[in-house]
């Protein structure tokens, strides 16, 4: 059984690595959601065909390749073409990048599921599409997509333990160091665990509470 | 004299099939409309085509001289259609309320966004038009929390507040239980009797007969008979019209 200094001193480790997680959450966390939702508008209010096409291939090639290849390409390829980008730039670039796809699809999805009327009634006011887009439909759409998003801000919290691949400096980087010096293996993983759900469960219960004040206005 | 409305050669297809075969009428200032017909006879489809919301195929749309829809010959886009759009007011058969929205911001965006009006006035203005559709004691309300009669009430009253030349209404009672069509069809009435124009199409062929002033009898995608409300109604001189209006009646 260790004992509580041991579990002191994991936990410290592990925490040093807490910070680079949350950082690289958060700011693939809005890379995707501005991305996303950018390419989402794109994609259901404009008629070029060679847009639609581009944003089509984005989104499947990025939701099909596992997270690691991708940001193995991303950190390992571009060095060899002599882009060498930091560990850490390199996890926020290909989660976020990854995660645009993924939104786009969510934001996509609340924007269709919008009554035909919704946009008809706006132009009939009087309203310019761009002005019917901002004050009608993405208002509406937003508040459809939040359960989506809020899944995939969860889902990426848990992946970006995969970055520690590419030796970015976060929780999980940590603990693989630490067990392969102290064999704590349970210890160490588990305590890892608790740190994830520390940072997980908050945000799965924001993002009920905002489902629950937004749920009520679906029409 | 001069016509407020005038619409000439109007056709419209879906694909190959023809919806609206050629339409011509006119609509004075301060003048009500009636389009009545069988489902199908593209009177809705007709009305649509005022604001563009459906493109005609062919022909012309003139409101107030200005014609609808088309510049120096070249289709205009939904941005250029806008300020030509302000001008018509539209009740549609699903209400088509904003959710997100409480009915004072419902009636008041188009003023503040199209007109540009601030804030406080368009607020103003929107309690204004709830009070014509008797509508102020939910000012705050979400369009959700509203029956169906209350919503098309709040509906009218923002297309009011667009303070249009010309009413257009799509089928306003359609989706209505029966017990709240009363409240929608008294305050249509009200309206009318504000000297306003309006093109209505509608399947209440007593209220068609009581509020306008003239009836048109659309049927396969052609104006069948028109005429004074009451004649087109009471005495029609086309079998299509006696045998529809039959129908409608039992």
């Amino acid at each position: 059984m260790p004992d509580f200094e041991t579990f002191r001193l994991v936990l410290e480790g592990l925490v040093a690595g807490l910070g680079v997680t949350v950082l690289v959450a958060l700011s693939s966390l809005a890379i995707g959601l501005a991305l996303g939702f950018a390419l989402s508008l794109v994609r259901e209010f404009t008629r070029t065909r060679a847009a639609h096409f581009a944003i089509d291939a984005y989104v499947e090639l990025l939701r099909n390749i596992p997270a690691l290849t991708h940001l193995f390409i991303l950190y390992f390829g571009l060095a060899s073409l002599g882009l060498r980008l930091s560990s850490i730039a390199a996890a926020i670039l290909g989660l976020g990048l990854i995660g645009a796809a993924v939104t786009c699809d969510i934001f996509r999805a609340g924007f269709r599921s919008l009554p035909k009327g919704q946009v008809e009634a706006g132009l009939a006011v009087g309203l310019t599409p761009r002005q019917t887009i901002i004050s009608i439909l993405a208002p509406q759409a937003m508040r459809i997509a939040l359960p989506g998003l809020g899944n995939y801000a969860v889902q990426l919290v848990k992946d970006t333990s995969v970055v520690s691949a590419i030796a970015a400096p976060e929780i999980m980087f940590f603990a693989r160091s630490m067990v392969t010096s102290s064999f704590q293996t349970t210890l160490i993983y588990a305590t890892a665990a608790g740190l994830y759900l520390l940072l997980s469960l908050p945000l799965m219960q924001c993002v009920r509470v905002l489902e629950a004040h937004y749920g009520k206005l679906k029409g | 004299m001069d016509a407020l409305l005038s619409v000439a050669g109007l056709r419209k297809s879906f694909g190959s099939v023809e919806v609206l075969k050629g339409i011509d009428f006119s609509v004075k200032a301060g003048e009500k409309i009636a389009l009545i017909g069988p489902s199908g006879s593209g009177k809705s489809t007709c009305l649509r085509c005022m604001n563009f919301l459906e493109t005609p195929t062919a022909g012309e749309i003139l409101l107030d001289g200005e014609r609808i829809g088309m510049r120096n010959g070249r289709m205009m886009s939904d941005r250029q259609l806008a300020p030509q759009r302000a001008e018509m007011g539209m009740v549609f058969q699903l209400f088509n309320l904003w959710p997100h929205l409480t009915v004072t911001e419902n009636v008041a965006i188009a003023a503040r966004k199209v007109r540009g009006l601030a804030y406080k006035e368009a607020r103003e203005l929107a309690l204004d038009m709830l009070a014509k559709v008797h509508m102020t004691h939910r000012a705050d309300a979400s369009p959700l929390e509203l029956s169906g009669g209350q919503q098309q009430r709040v509906a009218i009253a923002r297309a009011l507040a667009q303070k249009p030349k010309l009413m257009l209404f799509d089928e306003p009672t359609s989706a209505l239980d029966p017990e709240l069509v009363c409240e929608v069809l008294n305050v249509i009435e009200e309206l009318a009797g504000e000297g306003r124009t309006m093109l209505l199409v509608t399947h209440e062929i007593a209220f068609a007969r009581d509020v306008a002033d003239r009836v048109m009898f659309l049927d396969g995608g052609v104006i069948v008979e028109e005429g004074p409300a009451s004649a087109v109604i009471n005495t029609p001189r086309e079998e299509r019209t006696r045998s529809f209006l039959k129908q409608i009646r039992h």
